[in-house]
């Protein structure tokens, strides 16, 4: 078993306050500008700024080219197809998430109906 | 090594055509696609699933994989035969686009670097390609006080690996990970470098953790706001009252307004998760649960009495009104 290291792991945390530009991002996606800058003509994603040398990619940015790359490598959906498909795992996440919360509160709210 | 049956992986018969493999692929790697995929293995059964096409696919790799003969079955113990592959024609690499160190060893000893697979013409035998690391993910449970506070927190994570023989084996691997101070549900640490390992010099891929919290006995959270359900006696709710309650940030007095009912809402503003950059820290919320003390002693009861007498108060009104008008 291997031991944990003793200094403490800095990573990024994905949030609002964390940006990408261009080069960053295509860095951590492992793949070219042309085809950040395509997925930005999709509209998949959408970074501030006009300039794309000026461009701020927000944190979810990351998450969404990454998804989108996979889903045209691996099931061979076309960049629009992979568009929908990321909107749509969105909104699934965004709906389990709140599922959950909704499923904690009452479980919390029946528990307290035994007391 | 373990016999690996390909057909069996995509669910199809060993005479299924090129279209049927294709169809069955397609429906699976849909299903079992890390980013789609709610399934547990899902990684693991992709990975399978890619490697049984990447040879059916193929009807060159595919006829050497059936001349094994149909007698060997899944996990059974395998050695390829000697010269299994004489006799074959191949026309090159054109179907093995694929990396063969990324599948089984099952896979690696038939079609690997070596065999007559990934021979693409002249110069390329031997290349070998400098690839990035894969990215890995995880789910990390963290306790709500970490996503407050801020802090270090050691993980243990196991990483689906093949052993030699092609059966799924986990790796442990321990990492003291910082927890950002403010952090909320469903955001990612991305931890660049610590996914798996390149390839011939490539440089390794990054380790995305994901953060989910432990349940909490007190607390519920939604986002950066945090919900605690207040018991309190009937006399503090009509009356009113100062009550100390639990916040992540340590007890502060509440004032309970009188004439307070149940699941009446109180708000303790940026009482919360912190708040990170521009987001402002979240509010704790204070839910009211009146609790009647027991009717067991003569004094209670005949308090009770008292109150049915004197306060003769009604609180179904609104149930009434509907019955009175059916």
């Amino acid at each position: 078993m291997v031991q944990p290291e003793t200094h403490p792991l800095q990573g990024i945390l994905l949030d609002e306050a964390c940006e990408f530009s261009l080069r960053e991002l295509a860095t951590a996606c492992d793949t070219s500008a042309e085809i950040l800058i395509a997925m930005v003509e999709e509209g998949l994603l959408e970074p501030r700024g006009v300039d794309p040398r000026r461009w701020r990619f927000p944190a979810e940015a990351l998450v969404r080219a990454r998804t989108a790359l996979h889903l045209q490598r691996d099931l061979g959906v076309n960049l629009a197809g992979a568009a929908l498909a990321v909107d749509l795992l969105e909104e699934i996440r965004r709906l389990r998430r709140r599922l959950q919360v909704l499923q904690t509160a009452l479980e919390h709210h029946v528990s307290e109906l035994k007391w | 090594m373990e016999f690996k049956d390909y057909y069996q992986i995509l669910g199809v018969s060993r005479d299924a055509t090129q279209d049927e493999i294709k169809r069955a692929y397609r429906k699976l790697a849909r299903r079992y696609h890390p980013d789609v995929s709610k399934e547990q293995d899902a990684e693991t059964r992709f990975k399978e699933v890619n490697e049984a096409y990447e040879v059916l696919k193929d009807p060159e790799k595919r006829a050497a994989y059936d001349q094994l003969g149909a007698q060997w079955r899944a996990g059974q113990e395998f050695r390829p035969p000697p010269d299994w592959d004489a006799g074959f024609e191949f026309t090159g690499g054109d179907f093995t686009g694929a990396d063969a160190s990324r599948f089984s060893d099952f896979f690696e000893s038939l079609f690997g670097r070596g065999s007559p697979f990934t021979h693409t013409g002249t110069g390329r035998r031997g290349h070998r390609m400098r690839m990035r690391g894969e990215d890995h993910h995880a789910k990390i449970l963290i306790r709500l006080e970490d996503a407050y506070h801020g802090g270090q927190r050691s993980i243990s994570l196991r990483h689906p690996e093949l052993d030699q023989r092609g059966a799924v084996v986990y790796r442990q691997r321990n990492l003291n990970v910082q927890i950002p101070k403010g952090i909320t549900a469903g955001q990612q640490i991305r931890l660049a470098g610590q996914g798996g390992a390149g390839v011939n010099g490539g440089p390794n891929g990054d380790l995305y953790l994901e953060v989910e919290f432990e349940a909490h006995p007190l607390f519920t959270v939604d986002g950066r706001d945090v919900t605690l359900s207040l018991p309190v006696t009937p006399w503090e709710a009509a009356l009113g009252a100062r009550i100390e309650v639990p916040t992540l940030g340590g007890p502060v007095d509440l004032k309970i307004p009188p004439g307070s009912q149940t699941d009446r809402k109180l708000r303790l503003r940026g009482r919360g998760l912190p708040g990170r950059g521009r987001q402002a820290a979240g509010d704790q919320y204070v839910v009211i649960k009146i609790m009647t003390p027991p009717a067991r002693s003569e004094t209670a009861r005949s308090l009770y009495q008292r109150m049915a007498r004197e306060l003769a108060w009604n609180p179904r009104q609104r149930l009434e009104q509907y019955s009175g008008a059916a």
